[in-house]
């Protein structure tokens, strides 16, 4: 393993939040301000301490890196077992990130049971790192409900009016979806021990497993219907508008940049990888689920007269994206889904920001409350348009890159397919012109309106950061897709026998004659099926 | 010439100082110079690399600054290739044109804004000149990209500039539709354009145009069948279709009038709705392997040229008229690159470019001397109070009508020449257009220039009630201050003399232009002893000096009528309207597309829109609902039967013990005669039961 750091770095980054949470328990919920200020201050500090990531990972190899690994629970093989590679480094980064912006943005938000907010917040920010870092499979679904829990009553406490209704679809969505998933990491645990005789949980181990089709196949179901209604692809969607409408601003941010990500996260960093065969046999079925997601998601999107609700469809549009880039199982089309994950945090995250804004401002989410707001806040309808534009994919910023890298990589697979997701990128734009048309454009009609203060310092500095990124990602994305370059080798090693990347074509080592026919499904005959582990995976 | 990626960035930095910086802090003054100083720059610096460009000898030059997408594996129809788009600037013959195109006019445009826009306030004076900017890097980043992706970048960043400066007043209702109109039906343009390139790097394994040129080169022409190349072609034609405003999707164009007259005259006439010709000449080599295509595209350029020309011919609003005649020009572009007169096209932009532009400022300076008044039929003898503008603008009319020897003679006629050797059909409808430009334009100057005054009277000194609602007073018709006439004045030298760098052989001339920008429309490694394929048919000089002479008689017949109709007997025009009501009505109503497209696709997309999201509601979250409300009734159904069923059962038992045990309490008396008496009883009961038992026989 290379790379490993002499301290535990991820651990630290994991934990750094959950020990301001713990601290927050010793403070008196009366001091407001310094409970502000220390949840603050440990959320930059997270982000701080996973700065690392970027700067010392090693893009070049194929090992995990900064590997932890102790006993946890022996006696059925678990281990503390966390370590990283481009792709979840890169999630993590955006993870401390969002939460610095998300619990900076509650500043003046949240005037209610002040300290519980916080400390349910710090401890998400712990959950999700701990999902992400996690290469036990056990880990990985003890941090996954530990997730919910906090989420749940951040909705549930601290949402708008449907808030009860709201966080208990979230819990009670996600929890049947986990359950169903947590049969499948088992049948994947046993069956582990029916070739090797270990008991492990250790998924490096499960990616060099070799499991027979039938029991791929059922095990992709029920790691499908975990991560499906997680991203949510269509027909699972539905909880995720009501929990963004009913979340407060901090909650949609880190629900839509990060909470959803761990759905596709999940699909590239199990289903894929454990799971090849069943995956190329369920392609059709979940890209055209995605291609609906796309089309359904933009064309709902356009009937809301909620702002927020918009917004949350518009998700629901994006994630499809991202799940049709997936599982064109192409070098490029995996890729553009990671990035149009990172770039579906920064512009959907910083448009629940910027409803935030004037929702705090004016208590109110429906559209027609608004209208001519670019005179009245002309620096919030900038940033505004700026985000509207990265959402919509326009060249030079970060929504376009993930967009074409994704249509790119799934035309090769199917051009039919490619067309109709790329009807996206025109109702896109007409449900996104036309929310900032009715909110910024006009006049300004509503007498409450007219005294709208424009953006203050706090909330330029929660912008700032994805502003940047977004124009970063937009005109020079290879310091991102560098990163990605193994992770993605690593899925398509799995999923495509065929495949050889880059640098290995670029030296003329090997050329395959005939190009690989990625859709082709092999169905293993009992035999090849029984072959216990495949050596290395990679 | 490596310095060429500045050429786009100078522009683009004017627009991040002025955005970041002047909307809050500049005066009016330091933005216009900002703008203006880096478009200069940018035009400086584009005179000195086309002047290099002249001197190298394969007219070529490729800057390389940076990855932009660094390569990853992907299969193409040839094996596993690598996509990759690196930050590239192409400098050749046609971008070459293309820059100075766009900086020249571009920085006059430039100049006229500082003083057209000088009523804004200081805030949007600054805003709009961030726009401005921000469109010239943009439009030179497509015309330099070396790549289709690129150049997608500056095409959907043209998109977004034209988007904001059409609504740039966007407090207008109408400002803000037609900007989101321009920008939404672009995007249908760009689903047909990513598509395409999407093809083109499965075909060719690259998105570079010249390695696209030299792979297609090897090709086969699809003159038999529809192949990869004309599905390639077709796809691209769409994206060309939407920047370019031609049928179907030229409605956004008109309505993009609701921008102030310099973003007309720079984005909507001279510059951006030209990048889809330009487009279609930069992959002229893809194009001529697809000649069903080409037929298409020559098809599509003759019929928005004539339907434009006659919906041109009834509008009233002056903007809306040089609209029309816009989409029509453009129609006739396309039309040469369709019948392969690739060069011709250019030209054609070329000329166009400096007519239309000093047209559309020339209206602008009508339109700021009429106090925003847009409608000719308030106009009218406007030439006694704005001479310069007049004597411009009728030279604009007189080079867009095809007069010799002014410009738009000979880029016109060079298209109806090539026309006529390609599709006598496409001809007549060319000539036919040809007719109508000339009369509509001339209609537009007469009833501007010539005749009475028909506008809204004025008061000398006085705050009329007209005035007050501008803020200012208005002291009817003048001419416009010196900073908006100067660019006139270059531009009507342009307008007059930019053809003569395209004199055709028939003429006297060489054609300069057509020699000059030849390389960008074939492969290089495309030997000469090839050129002979594309060797056109020849008429001899004489037929083309009859062609000729016939299209100009034909131009100023149109002239003649519009002089008829409207300076000789005046309410002529109005009589003829009446007659012809109905045609009359759908022409002045544009044919009823816009709708029809209002019907059809804008309400059935709403629809669909309302129908998913009630389905969303009903259905889908109603199944989850549903699954709510069922987990709740059972529990309810578990809760009845837990308390009364299972629950009430144990009751049952405990009920019946204590009830027995009341009931056997009362036989405990203690009496023992009670207890013999139940002994006796007991007794006789066995003894009963056991004869019955024997009787009965068990």
């Amino acid at each position: 393993m290379s790379n490993t750091a002499n301290f535990p770095l991820l651990s630290l980054i994991m934990f750094t939040p959950l020990v301001g949470a713990v601290l927050l328990l010793f403070v008196s919920k009366h001091s407001e301000d310094t409970i502000r200020w220390i949840a603050n201050g440990f959320a930059v500090l997270g982000f701080l301490v996973s700065l690392p990531l970027w700067f010392w990972l090693d893009v070049a190899t194929t090992d995990w890196q900064f590997v932890e690994k102790m006993d946890w629970i022996p006696s059925i093989g678990a281990q503390y077992f966390v370590g990283v590679d481009g792709f979840s480094s890169l999630l993590i980064l955006l993870a401390t990130l969002m939460g610095v912006i998300a619990i900076l943005s509650s500043w003046t938000a949240i005037t209610e049971r002040v300290k519980e907010y916080y400390i349910f917040l710090l401890v998400l920010q712990t959950g999700m790192i701990g999902a992400f870092v996690a290469l036990d499979f056990l880990l990985f679904f003890v941090f996954w409900e530990v997730m919910l829990v906090p989420m749940y009553f951040l909705i549930g406490i601290w949402g708008s009016s449907n808030r009860l209704y709201s966080a208990i679809k979230f819990f009670l969505f996600t929890l049947v979806g986990s359950v169903v998933m947590l049969l499948g990491i088992l049948a994947v645990y046993f069956y582990y021990h029916e070739v090797t005789g270990d008991y492990t949980f250790d998924i490096t181990k499960f990616h060099a497993l070799n499991m027979p089709f039938d029991l791929q196949w059922w095990v992709f179901l029920a790691f499908f219907l975990g991560f499906a209604v997680k991203v949510p692809m269509f027909p699972f969607h539905t909880w995720l508008p009501d929990a963004h409408t009913d979340a407060p601003t901090a909650g949609s941010v880190i629900l839509a940049a990060v909470l959803l990500k761990m759905g596709t996260y999940g699909f590239i960093r199990f289903s894929l990888p454990i799971l090849p065969e069943a995956t190329q046999a369920f392609v059709p079925w979940v890209v055209w689920l995605s291609i609906i997601g796309i089309i359904y998601g933009a064309l709902v999107a356009m009937a809301q007269r909620d702002w927020k609700r918009l917004v949350a469809y518009s998700s629901v549009s994006h994630m499809g994206m991202v799940m049709l880039g997936m599982f064109a199982l192409t070098p490029v089309g995996v890729t553009g889904s990671i990035v149009q994950q990172i770039n579906h945090g920064v512009s959907t995250g910083a448009l629940f920001l910027l409803v935030g804004v004037v929702y705090e401002r004016r208590h109110t989410r429906e559209i027609s409350e608004y209208g001519g707001l670019s005179k009245v806040m002309p620096a919030y309808a900038a940033v505004f348009l700026v985000m509207t534009m990265s959402s919509i994919g326009l060249p030079t910023l970060n929504g376009f890159i993930g967009e074409i890298l994704i249509l790119q990589g799934i035309f090769v697979v199917n051009k039919v397919w490619a067309a109709f997701a790329a009807t996206g990128i025109v109702l896109g734009a007409a449900y996104m012109l036309w929310l900032y048309q009715r909110t910024m454009f006009g006049t300004v009609d509503n007498p409450k309106n007219e005294k709208l203060p424009d953006l203050n310092l706090r909330e330029w500095a929660t912008f700032t950061p994805l502003l940047i990124l977004a124009v970063w990602i937009g005109l020079y994305p290879k310091p991102f897709l560098d990163r990605l370059d193994t992770s993605v080798d690593r899925v398509m090693a799995r999923v495509n026998s065929a495949y050889m990347p880059l640098n290995a074509l670029g030296q003329g080592a090997v050329e395959p004659n005939t190009p690989p026919k990625v859709l082709t499904l092999e169905v293993d005959s009992g035999d090849t099926a029984r072959t216990p582990v495949r050596g290395g995976a990679r | 010439m490596d310095f060429i990626w500045l050429i786009p960035l100078l522009p683009g930095v004017g627009a991040a100082i002025n955005g970041l910086l002047g909307i809050r802090y500049f005066s009016k003054v330091l933005a216009a110079r900002i703008a203006c100083a880096t478009m200069g720059a940018a035009l400086l610096l584009s005179l000195v690399a086309f002047l290099e460009l002249l001197g190298l000898e394969h007219r070529e030059h490729v800057v390389t600054l940076a990855h932009w997408i660094p390569p990853i594996p992907l299969e193409t129809a040839s094996g596993i290739g690598a996509f990759e788009v690196p930050w590239a600037f192409r400098l050749d013959p046609l971008s070459g044109m293309m820059i100075l195109i766009v900086t020249g006019i571009g920085f006059l445009i430039h100049l006229y804004s500082t003083a057209y826009m000088d009523h804004e306030p200081r805030g949007g004076y600054v805003r709009f000149f961030c726009y401005l900017n921000l469109f010239c890097f943009f439009m030179l980043t497509l015309v330099l990209g070396s790549t289709f992706l690129v150049m997608f970048v500056g095409w959907e960043g043209v998109g977004l500039c034209s988007y904001l400066l059409i609504g740039f007043w966007y407090h207008k209702q109408s400002a803000s539709d037609a900007g989101k109109k321009a920008f939404i039906v672009n995007r249908i343009g760009d689903f047909g354009f990513v598509l395409g390139v999407f093809l083109v790097f499965y075909t060719f394994g690259t998105v570079d145009f010249r390695e696209v040129a030299e792979a297609a080169s090897h090709m086969p022409v699809e003159v038999a069948g529809f192949g990869v190349v004309s599905a390639i072609c077709l796809l691209l034609f769409v994206g060309a279709v939407g920047k370019s405003a031609q049928i179907p999707l030229y409605v956004w164009l008109p309505d993009a009038m609701e921008g102030p007259t310099p973003v007309s005259a720079l984005i909507h006439a001279a510059t951006m709705v030209t990048a889809g010709v330009y487009m279609v000449g930069r992959n002229a080599v893809l194009f001529e392997h697809a000649p069903m295509v080409m037929t298409v595209v020559a098809t599509v350029g003759a019929l928005t040229a004539l339907m434009a020309a006659t919906i041109g011919l009834v509008q009233t609003d002056i903007k809306k008229v040089l609209a029309y005649s816009t989409v029509s020009q453009l129609g006739y572009m396309f039309l040469a690159t369709g019948v392969g007169a690739f060069a011709a096209g250019a030209f054609h932009l070329m000329t166009h470019a400096f007519f239309k532009a000093l047209l559309f400022l020339g209206s602008g300076s009508v339109i700021h001397a009429m106090d925003e008044e847009q409608d000719m039929k308030k106009m009218g003898g406007l030439k006694y109070y704005m001479g310069t503008t007049f004597i411009t603008m009728f030279i604009g009319a007189i080079a867009i009508a095809g007069v010799p020897p002014f410009s738009g003679f000979f880029s016109k006629d060079e298209i109806l020449y090539r026309t006529f050797l390609s599709n006598k059909w496409l001809w007549g409808l060319a000539v036919v257009t040809a007719g109508m430009t000339a009369f509509y334009m001339f209609r537009l100057i007469f009833m501007t220039f010539f005749g009475d005054y028909r506008g809204p009277g004025w008061k000398h000194e006085e705050h009329g009630g007209h005035a007050e609602e501008h803020g200012h007073t208005w002291h009817g018709p003048h001419e416009s201050p010196r900073l908006m006439t100067v660019p006139l004045m270059v531009l009507a030298v342009g307008a007059f003399a930019a053809g003569f760098v395209g004199v055709p052989a028939a003429l006297g001339g060489g054609n300069a232009i057509e020699h000059f920008l030849e390389p960008s429309f074939v492969a290089t490694s495309a030997s000469h002893a090839g050129e002979a394929e594309h060797a056109v048919a020849h008429l001899s000089h004489g037929a083309e000096l009859a062609l000729m002479a016939f299209s100009v008689l034909v131009g100023l017949a149109g002239i003649s009528l519009a002089y008829h109709l409207y300076v000789r007997r005046r309410g002529q025009a109005d009589r003829l309207a009446a007659n012809w009501s109905v045609a009359h009505r759908v022409l002045l109503n544009k044919y009823y597309v816009d709708e029809a497209y209002g019907a059809t696709a804008i309400d059935g997309t709403m629809a669909s829109a309302r129908g998913l999201w009630t389905v969303d509601r009903r259905v889908v979250d109603g199944a989850v609902n549903g699954a709510g409300w069922l987990t709740r009734a059972l529990s309810w159904v578990s809760h009845v039967l837990d308390k009364y069923v299972v629950d009430g059962l144990v009751n049952l038992v405990g009920w019946i013990c204590q009830e027995g045990s009341y009931l056997f309490r009362r036989v405990q008396t203690g009496l023992i005669q009670n207890y013999a008496v139940a002994t006796l009883f007991g007794v006789f009961a066995f003894i009963t039961m056991y004869l019955v038992a024997r009787y009965v026989g068990v």
